[in-house]
């Protein structure tokens, strides 16, 4: 149970068009990442609505093959 | 324990307990270090809450995450409402916006020193 970190930037950048995606495997193995997206369609998101948008992405994945993500979402003029 | 218990069942709980933490584990033995990281913000803050282990039951450990349309446990509920996993809250503490958050919505805060 883990997932490639290019599927996962591929997926995130699939469901979130013109979005940065910055991925970090935390361990090593595999199954534990870290993340920075950036996405205009953020703009106006709460934070929650933010990383459902990034889970949506995933497509079901998050919580199952893909154990731990931590996930930090940002629109592109806030930092 | 059919899906309709199980949300009546989370219902009940974000409605009689002012602050919520679904959790695999108990707040004294949390059994997953993402829960442990929100139990140990919560304590932090000083705040009294209700922990739900949602490993000791698959329909509450289902349901929630349709719930909140939410895939990952754990999860924070104030006066029903839902914070966001422990990204979000340590996000939140780690700013002061949790506490304040907590404040405004009339939840009793005490920092520990």
């Amino acid at each position: 149970m883990a997932m490639a970190a290019e599927d996962i930037v591929r997926l995130i950048k699939e469901g979130l068009p013109g979005a940065e995606v910055r991925l970090r495997d935390m361990v090593g193995d595999g199954d534990h990442y870290e993340a920075t997206v950036i996405s205009p369609d953020f703009v106006g998101k709460s934070r929650i609505q933010q990383h459902q948008m990034v889970y949506a992405a995933l497509r079901g994945r998050m919580g199952g093959e893909l154990h731990a993500l931590k996930l930090t979402t940002m629109a592109p003029d806030t930092k | 324990m059919s899906e309709a218990e199980a949300v009546q069942r989370i219902r009940d709980e974000v409605t009689r307990n002012d602050v919520v933490l679904f959790m695999k584990g108990t707040p004294v033995f949390p059994q997953c270090g993402f829960s442990a990281a929100v139990v140990e913000v919560l304590s932090q803050l000083g705040v009294k809450f209700q922990g739900v282990d949602v490993l000791r039951d698959p329909g509450i450990r289902q349901g929630i995450k349709e719930f909140s349309n939410w895939p990952t446990i754990p999860q924070l509920y104030v006066k029903g409402e839902f914070i966001g996993g422990c990204d979000i809250v340590r996000e939140m503490y780690e700013t002061g916006e949790l506490e304040q958050f907590l404040k405004d919505k009339g939840v009793a805060v005490s920092l520990a020193a």
